[in-house]
């Protein structure tokens, strides 16, 4: 067995930065370590920029030429980007940590970056250099201790001093009590005056600021926490701000009393850009989210990624029918999300209460979801009330609409139980839907739709046993069985006719986690303790069959096998063991996963199956498991060959010294090239099947738009040639396959040692 | 420190009046205010804002507008006439009626020649001030509506009125109308009330700034007659506007209470072109501002919430102090009750009445005692006439009574206070030349009244059961004639201190009825003083917080008193901001001095070491938590007691007890009109 070792810090990764070019139509956001690319008019994804090693922290556009941007990231480097096309351009090496990039139009080749020591922000004076690659080593240091927060830096239009650059330390204004703290900066694109936003909710707009003691300022108060960013439009005739109210606030600029609200946004504004022309502006959201929005404050378009809630209360579950992810999404709302179009579905609304953005407030919750084995039912539970002594929940069921195609609200229970429900399953078998709900009123029932027209939800059977809370309950995979976990004791139910047939106890140690075995594995029934013990019962002996020490928090079965994933958190890392319950021997083990306890996890069926014969990614064969870590970082484990599809398609800018670099010469000329790579490979991969090459002339001729394209006359040959099958016939297209999966802040990781098939992907929510 | 039996006195039910106007002259650095009872007082600016001079109002008579023309101050009034005040001996010189109606507004040109009146009846007219007196000159042209607001331009060629719904530019050579400038009225419903203009301020630029019931601050040009800017400042009105000298900052008072300024800035930094822009907000009042003034380092506004803020403009003070901090003014800096410390009597000064309390009784030990007889109210003194009280007092033994109104002087005997239902009072007849008096002070023996008069000069009469008779005069030997505010007799009745607002103490032999020696003039007035009964020492506060102890006999400052002048006072006891308005001794214990000012009470043991700014100032508490070795190297002369709150008047009674007389804000606030309702977030 191999150590791996330990993984890279990597930054919960937002939308941080939104950058708005709508002459061109483009949104640029910084998200992991990629800068993706948006289209306004669309909202599609159109690429992303990927070269990054770490966290993306700004963009900024080049201000010499608009088609390019630079970005900085936490590795080191800037990167200047060609971003209609995605092309690299060039990488220049800094050095160390970089936090944020500011350029000036007044500053030709230098730029403005926050480096790690002490937060100071430095000047670089860029090389000018052919090669791809350049160490930019002249810096010379503007100021020190300016907050990370890059909201917190801004450019002023310079006058005499050639540019002003203003920051504030953070603890500057922070006396007696009041909170007046600067949380973010703006500067007017034509008039000296400044704009700041404080913890307090004030705006201030500062003037002649560079007389030591005459500066003068001017206060508006809309906001009632802390302003998240500032920005002027272009003509500096608005300003526009944004904090948790999610409310974006339009001021006028001069006559400070007017202000236009567009209310009801989603998450807290975290960041406001506003394009060039003064049409669009573009905020984003904290739940992962950027809003497109119409000058005229109109909302125009929504690009929506994997929402971020607070915390993901109920389990990861697939929807059978979309087969999409479910999980907490928007407050109060259950989000489908499709992991293979990787794309955000739709919210489904469960409390249907208006929520109020503010800090503190106890508001409905969705904490338990389940759906029953077909799709057609979804129970959920909200709650309210953190302390048992106000709580308040709802159990409601949902059915599903095949007219609307979505979930409708079919019963709501409100008082299910009179304690919080700790455990919901629907029984598995296809002909009666049945829910189980298991609460902290040691009580468990039975809910069963009502016989007559009116097909709601009641109450059929009400168990308990010993008056012991339960801790669990489980259906088996024909739904024969309902195993109920009443502390330290299992008690096995039968469905149909509700008589306790036995209990299982293996003290010590109340049991956390239940799950019978699937297919062939089904005569067992797994169970976790809270003293690290995993247990497997045999139920036709009713006797434990095996049982050892490991310290499970998540146990998952997967539906589609006999397979089982078990968590186990230890000395600061998770460890994944998958195993069948007949088999003493895990299957597949993999240590330090993540350095995080993991407590959601989920099979996700694949749409067609692997046919992996190695031994240690059979399971992954015919579903994929993907896993939540406590930091809220979405993983998944895929296999050597998925991963070399989708090995990355981000385009590299070969700079030919004797050819000047067009559009003509980066169709022809790299077509070419390859051609050459692929005549010059000497070990072909033999049990490859021939592939019809080629996808790369066709793609890019259809990829390419039309009016930069040759003429036809030059391309039909190669066109053609394309077509033709290869007499070497042993190279393989690394293209061939390429499916371009648009995951929505996704990252590929590539860890040190780790073994030669396995690889991990990284979703990060 | 010694154990005291405290009278909390809450019965005084003392309520300052709004304030309506107000007026700065720049050149003596005074601010003018008058109230709505129509006194007058005036504040020295560089001084800590003391309140040098008041001159009390009179029934009906509401103050409207306040204007200096140079050192003089005129004030008008909705009765019609324009008032000159004789500041020296603080009274009204003359009346003259304007006809004209109620005087909305009275301005000043700058040059001082000319006064300019607005009236009911629509007509602006024109005032010539002479040596002596004003003289009508004539009217600008007669307008259909009321004029609100007047201002010059700096040149006095042109004056802007305000009135409703318009402003009217005339020129002051033709008395013609020159621009008719239209206010818009509100949007909604309030389109059916009329907007007025209640202020204008005329720039030299040519700019007129007016603030209107709309809630507008408008810019207009005067050569073209057009609206050039408007800030909407307010959903209500804005009341008053006051600018810069230097024209670079405007602040408008409005009715929800909050000042604004505007500043004349350049929009972009280093070039000419300048703007109005909004700056800062101030909010100080609870109630309207009727009247803000913009003087060199602060904004002073004042309003229906009767208190006066000086508001500090940071970029415009050189250097940071308690001078320049922001300050409050509640109550007057002068004595508004009176203790007769023998009998146990207080007498209470309203602007109109005079109220004569017995103390209560009480039994008992502990911190909190239980009342075994209520405070009575024995005398409730109405004035005769329309004026109001000036000074008042009640002499020690508790058997006189004396006040005096802006024009006379009166006097009560009353006896048989111990059987005080018989109580039988009688008006003494005074002797003419005790006609008005600006301060009044009795012997320590009750035998003497003393009255401080016009040209700095002491009346003295002497009290028996027949009657009052006038003895003679003290005069000082030279120096100005201003009025003294404050009176000082000794214990023993040899001597007798007074204070101008000139600063000058003399110090008076009352045996041989002359001079004795004047202390030397300090840069600071004098709010307190006291003659020690037994070193005979005069101890006196200063409004910049300063102290000093005067031997009279050696005719030269004591050792202390050098002392605390060459270590220095305490940061603490400088940064305080009211000043202290009673200086008392402790007789038992020789070597204690009593102050007190607003805020606090003080005990001052002229035995120990003075604190330096290195020790801790109040150290009450630390002091209890040492043992009793200890104490004695860690105590210092201060002993600052906090326990009061808004102390209008602390005297030590013959029988060992503190008299505090308080009076909560919060008892104040109660009993204004209703503020303008405002929504509030969360609310």
């Amino acid at each position: 067995y191999f150590i791996l070792c330990q993984s890279r810090l990597i930054y919960v990764c937002f939308y941080l930065f939104v950058y708005l070019f709508s002459v061109l139509g483009f949104v640029l956001c910084a998200s992991g370590d990629l800068v993706k690319v948006y289209s306004t008019r669309t909202e599609e994804w159109l690429h992303s920029l990927q070269g990054h090693t770490n966290q993306v922290t700004g963009i900024t556009l080049n201000p010499a030429n608009h088609l390019q941007v630079y970005s900085c990231s936490v590795d080191g480097t800037v990167k200047l980007w060609d971003f209609i096309d995605g092309i690299l351009i060039k990488t220049f090496v800094i050095g160390c940590p970089l936090f944020a990039i500011y350029v000036s139009e007044k500053h030709e080749g230098v730029l403005f970056l926050h480096v790690s020591m002490c937060f100071q922000l430095v000047s670089v004076h860029l090389p000018k250099s052919a090669e791809q690659e350049v160490e930019a080593k002249e810096m010379s240091a503007v100021s020190s201790h300016i907050s990370k927060n890059p909201s917190c830096t801004a450019f002023g239009r310079g006058v005499r001093v050639h540019f002003f650059f203003f920051y504030f330390s953070l603890k500057a204004t922070d006396k007696k009590g009041a909170k007046n703290a600067f949380t973010c900066i703006a500067c007017h694109p034509t008039d000296d005056c400044i704009a700041t936003g404080h913890e307090d909710g004030k705006i201030r707009l500062w003037r002649n600021f560079i007389h030591k003691k005459e500066y003068t300022y001017s206060t508006q108060h809309w906001h009632h926490n802390a302003v998240n960013t500032l920005c002027f439009t272009p003509e500096g005739t608005h300003l526009l701000s944004g904090g948790i109210e999610s409310v974006l606030v339009q001021w006028q600029y001069g006559a400070d009393n007017r202000k236009e609200f567009l209310p009801r946004l989603g998450g807290s504004i975290l960041h406001i850009s506003a394009s060039s022309d003064g049409q669009l502006f573009c905020t984003s959201h904290s739940d992962n989210k950027i809003t497109v929005i119409e000058s005229s404050f109109k909302v125009c378009g929504v690009i929506q990624g994997l929402v971020k809630g607070d915390a993901v209360l109920t389990d990861l579950m697939i929807d059978p029918r979309s087969k999409a992810l479910v999980l907490n999404g928007k407050p109060g709302h259950l989000q489908f999300y499709s992991l293979l179009r990787d794309k955000h579905l739709y919210n489904l609304d469960i409390v249907q209460q208006e929520y109020i953005y503010e800090a503190g407030l106890d508001q409905f919750e969705v904490v338990k979801a389940a759906f029953d084995i077909k799709g057609s039912w979804l129970a959920t539970v909200e709650e309210r009330g953190k302390k048992s002594s106000d709580l308040e929940f709802f159990l409601k069921l949902w059915a599903f609409d095949e007219r609307t195609q979505s979930f409708v609200l079919n019963t709501t229970i409100t008082a299910a139980h009179t304690d919080r429900i700790i455990s919901m399953c629907f029984s598995s078998s296809e002909e009666t839907t049945m829910l189980v709900t298991a609460a902290e009123d040691s009580q468990f029932k039975a809910w069963c739709q009502g016989a007559d027209d009116q097909n709601f939800w009641s109450c059929d059977f009400v168990g308990s046993y010993h008056k012991l809370n339960p801790t669990n309950c489980s259906f088996s995979a024909d739904s024969s069985l309902l195993a109920v976990s009443f502390q330290e004791v299992i008690t096995i139910w039968s469905p149909d006719t509700w008589e306790m047939l036995t209990t299982l106890c293996q003290p010590p140690g109340v049991i956390r986690d239940l799950c019978f075995g699937r297919l062939s594995c089904s005569k067992y029934l797994l169970g976790t303790t809270t003293k690290n013990l995993l247990c497997c019962w045999n139920l036709l002996t009713c006797e434990l069959e095996w049982s050892t020490s490991v310290d499970v928090s998540k146990l998952q079965p997967d539906p589609f096998s006999e397979n089982v994933a078990a968590f186990s958190y230890q000395s600061k890392h998770t460890d994944l063991f998958v195993f069948k319950p007949s088999e003493p021997r895990p299957l597949f083990t993999n240590k330090n996963v993540c350095s995080e306890k993991v407590h959601r996890a989920v099979f996700v069926p694949r749409e067609e199956p692997l046919n992996s014969c190695d031994e240690s990614t059979q399971w992954l064969n015919r579903s994929q498991l993907y896993f939540l870590t406590q930091n809220m970082d979405l993983l998944t484990f895929s296999t050597a060959t998925e991963e070399d599809r989708m090995l990355s398609s981000s385009k590299q800018l070969v700079i030919d010294d004797s050819v000047a670099v067009t559009p003509f010469y980066l169709l022809l000329g790299k077509h070419r090239q390859q051609q050459q790579k692929l005549n010059t490979q000497s070990h072909p991969v033999a049990d490859k099947p021939q592939q019809p090459q080629g996808s790369v002339t066709i793609k890019e001729l259809l990829h390419t738009p039309a009016h930069v394209l040759p003429a036809a006359s030059v391309l039909c040959s190669m066109f053609v040639n394309s077509f033709l099958i290869s007499n070497t016939g042993v190279q393989q297209d690394p293209l061939r396959y390429f499916v371009h999966i648009n995951i929505f802040l996704f990252k590929v990781k590539t860890l040190v040692n780790f073994p030669k098939l396995m690889k991990y992907e990284l979703l990060y929510l | 420190m010694g154990e005291f039996k405290v009278h909390r006195v809450r019965f005084f039910d003392y309520m300052p009046s709004g304030i309506r106007a107000l007026a700065f002259n720049r050149d003596i650095e005074r601010i003018a205010v008058a109230r709505m009872d129509g006194s007058v007082e005036v504040f020295h600016c560089s001084d800590r804002f003391f309140q040098e001079k008041i001159i009390p109002g009179r029934e009906q008579c509401g103050i409207e507008g306040l204007s200096w023309v140079g050192e003089r101050l005129f004030s008008a009034g909705l009765n019609g006439g324009i008032t000159e005040y004789d500041l020296t001996n603080q009274k009204v010189k003359y009346t003259i009626d304007a006809y004209g109606g109620p005087i909305w507004t009275i301005a000043g040109n700058q040059q001082g020649t000319h006064l300019a009146v607005g009236c009911e009846d629509g007509t602006v007219k024109l005032f010539e001030v002479n040596e002596d007196k004003i003289q009508f000159e004539r009217n600008l042209d007669r307008q259909k509506s009321r004029i609100i607001s007047l201002s010059w331009h700096p040149s006095g060629s042109k004056i802007a009125a305000g009135m409703m719904d318009m402003i009217q530019i005339f020129n002051v050579e033709t008395g013609h109308s020159v621009h008719r400038l239209l206010a818009d009225r509100g949007v909604g419903t309030s389109r059916s009330k009329e907007c007025v203009v209640w202020s204008v301020v005329y720039l030299s630029d040519g700019t007129i700034i007016s603030g209107d019931s709309v809630g507008m601050v408008k810019l207009w040009d005067d050569q073209t007659g057009t609206l050039i800017k408007s800030h909407n400042v307010t959903k209500c009105d804005v009341l008053a506007l006051s600018v810069s000298q230097n024209e670079d900052s405007l602040v408008a008072g409005t009715s929800e209470g909050t000042v604004v300024q505007f500043q004349f800035i350049s929009m972009v930094l280093g070039k000419d072109d300048k703007e109005w822009v909004r700056t800062r907000t101030f909010k100080n009042h609870t109630h309207d501002i009727r009247a803000v003034a913009e003087i060199t380092t602060a904004v002073v506004s004042g309003g229906m919430d009767a208190q006066l803020v000086v508001r500090p403009l940071l970029d415009k003070v050189e250097v940071r102090s308690a001078a320049s901090a922001l300050r409050k003014i509640h109550f007057p800096h002068r004595r508004l009750v009176s203790c007769a410390r023998k009998s146990g009597l207080m007498l209470f000064q309203y602007p109109g009445h005079l109220e004569l309390w017995r103390l209560g009784e009480s039994e008992g030990k502990g911190s909190s005692l239980f009342v075994k007889r209520n405070p009575e109210k024995l005398l409730h003194l109405k004035v005769k006439g329309e004026d109001h009280i000036r000074c008042s007092a009640v002499s020690p033994c508790g058997e006189w009574i004396v006040y005096s109104t802006a024009s006379k002087l009166r006097e009560n005997t009353l006896h048989g206070l111990k059987h005080f239902l018989f109580l039988f009072f009688q008006i003494s007849k005074l002797p003419m030349v005790l006609s008005s008096a600006n301060q009044l002070c009795f012997s320590s023996d009750s035998s003497h009244l003393f009255s401080a008069s016009a040209q700095s000069s002491v009346h003295i009469a002497s009290l028996s059961q027949s009657g009052c008779k006038f003895v003679g005069t003290l005069k000082p030997k030279s120096g100005s004639h201003q009025a003294i505010h404050l009176l000082a007799a000794s214990e023993d009745g040899k001597w007798l201190a007074s204070a101008n607002s000139d600063h000058e103490v003399h110090i008076y032999n009352l045996q041989t009825r002359k001079a004795h020696c004047t202390v030397p003039v300090y840069s600071s007035a004098v709010t307190a003083m006291g003659i020690h009964p037994t070193t005979n020492c005069l101890f006196m506060m200063y409004a910049d917080q300063q102290m000093c102890e005067y031997s009279i006999e050696q005719k030269q400052y004591t050792d202390w008193s050098r002392t605390v002048q060459r270590k220095g006072l305490h940061r603490f006891w400088m940064e305080r901001d009211t000043p202290c308005l009673n200086v008392m001794f402790n007789p038992q214990n020789p070597s204690h001095v009593i102050l007190h000012d607003t805020y606090m009470l003080c005990i001052i043991d002229q035995s120990l070491p003075l604190p330096d700014d290195k020790t801790q100032f109040y150290n009450q508490l630390t002091l209890k938590s040492l043992p009793e070795e200890q104490r004695k190297s860690h105590s210092h002369a201060f002993k600052v007691c906090k326990t009061f709150k808004d102390i209008l008047c602390v005297e030590l009674m013959s029988d060992q007890s503190l008299v505090v007389v308080e009076r909560p804000l919060e008892d104040v606030a109660s009993q204004l009109p209703a503020p303008i309702k405002q929504k509030k977030f969360a609310t």
